[in-house]
């Protein structure tokens, strides 16, 4: 097993739900495949999935639900 | 000599220097919002200084060339790989047939120019070739590139040469946090209390991330007091409403008195907010390099030092010229 991060791709604000009233992308402990999304990042007016990229298990997450957050940050650990 | 898009990025447009001349009725400026970048980005690759580039925000395209070309990255730091390999930004490199050219996560700045050597050779629309996208002007088909997308480049100068860069002085970046932007208070001054005038301009305010082309908007400082009035004819009855006026490029409209709003080059020419003051042309080179949560301060400024900063900025445009001459 080895340990992947998922980067975010823009500056922005991180969401981990699709809408304010709906449950989160993925919680820790789960599985993901590559094209699973497991966060929005706000920008522009523009709302722009975060692909997990890999398939594993998510560690956790380093940030919080409407976090700002740089490019290259890392948002989640992923156990591949 | 075509460049074809694998992967567009977040928003990247063609641009170049602007559209002046329409904004009165009603066709914004467009252009690229960090003019100097762009300006450096063409004289690296042997260009006419308002070529049109791409202008790509917070996220790189991914570009693949179908001729050889010399190309160059200013403006934001967005590290550029040619088929995995890193690039300089600020350096002009050659790029070989079926090379592709991508980009790392964005260090700094906001936007990046990227410059192709015979520059991009969409159809001139009123003058320029910038995209104005809210319009559908200019540009590629008047929107941001897409995935397919082949974008037809221009004949390059016949003495380009790659492994030219320009000096960090030469740059015109953002230095120093917070960032500050001058600016003069302008007509609708009276409109708010003295305290209000004050806080504005010794506030730290940041980055909003609705922060687009259109305007920059900023969030974080206190909201701003009005001196009481009956609305005049014609003003909506919140206490930022005016009797509708024109925008001026740069103008910081204050929606409710709580987030300032900085009309950048594809600005709403007119509307019914009153202006707290204009941001000196000098310093909006700077905005487009602004990434969200990015602590600024704005800084009261006259007249006369308006127009030395412009001097200054100017002399700092002339000696890029020369220095890439």
């Amino acid at each position: 097993m080895a340990t992947q991060q998922i980067f975010s791709p823009l500056p922005g604000i991180f969401y981990r739900k699709p809408a304010p009233d709906k449950p989160v992308y993925k919680n820790d402990g789960d599985v993901v495949a590559e094209s699973d999304t497991i966060g929005l990042i706000e920008v522009m007016k523009s709302f722009n999935e975060v692909k997990a990229g890999v398939t594993g298990k998510i560690i956790g997450f380093l940030v919080e639900n409407e976090d700002a957050v740089m490019a290259g940050q890392p948002l989640a650990e992923i156990d591949v | 000599m075509a460049v074809k898009v694998l992967k567009p990025g977040l928003a990247t447009t063609v641009q170049d220097l602007g559209r002046p001349g329409y904004y009165h009725i009603g066709i914004p400026l467009s252009g690229g919002m960090d003019r100097h970048a762009l300006v450096a980005a063409n004289l690296l690759v042997g260009n006419e200084a308002g070529a049109a580039v791409l202008e790509a925000v917070f996220m790189g395209p991914e570009l693949e060339f179908t001729e050889d070309a010399i190309v160059a990255i200013t403006g934001a730091e967005l590290p550029p790989k040619l088929d995995g390999e890193p690039r300089e930004t600020w350096t002009s490199f050659k790029v070989k047939r079926g090379q592709i050219l991508s980009f790392d996560f964005l260090k700094q700045g906001a936007r990046g120019y990227i410059a192709v050597a015979g520059g991009i050779d969409v159809p001139v629309v009123l003058g320029s070739r910038s995209t104005y996208a809210l319009g559908a002007l200019g540009g590629f088909k008047g929107r941001k590139l897409e995935a397919g997308d082949e974008l037809p480049v221009g004949r390059a100068a016949a003495t380009v040469k790659d492994g030219r860069s320009v000096a960090k002085e030469l740059r015109g970046q953002p230095a120093g946090m917070p960032t500050e932007l001058r600016a003069m208070p302008g007509l609708y001054w009276h409109r708010i209390t003295e305290a209000a005038g004050n806080g504005f301009f010794s506030d730290t305010w940041k980055v909003a991330p609705e922060a687009d082309r259109i305007g920059y908007r900023f969030k974080g400082g206190k909201p701003l007091e009005f001196v009481p009035r009956e609305p005049p004819f014609g003003a909506g009855s919140d206490p930022s409403n005016i009797t509708d006026a024109c925008y001026p490029y740069g103008s910081i409209q204050v929606p409710g008195g709580t987030e300032p709003i900085v009309l950048h080059r594809d600005a709403v020419s007119g509307g019914g907010y009153f202006m707290v003051g204009t941001v000196i042309a000098a310093d909006m080179d700077l905005i487009g390099q602004l990434q969200p949560n990015t602590p600024v301060k704005f800084v009261k400024v006259d007249m006369n030092e308006a127009l030395a900063a412009r001097k200054s900025r100017s002399e700092l445009l002339g000696r890029l010229h020369s220095a890439l001459a």
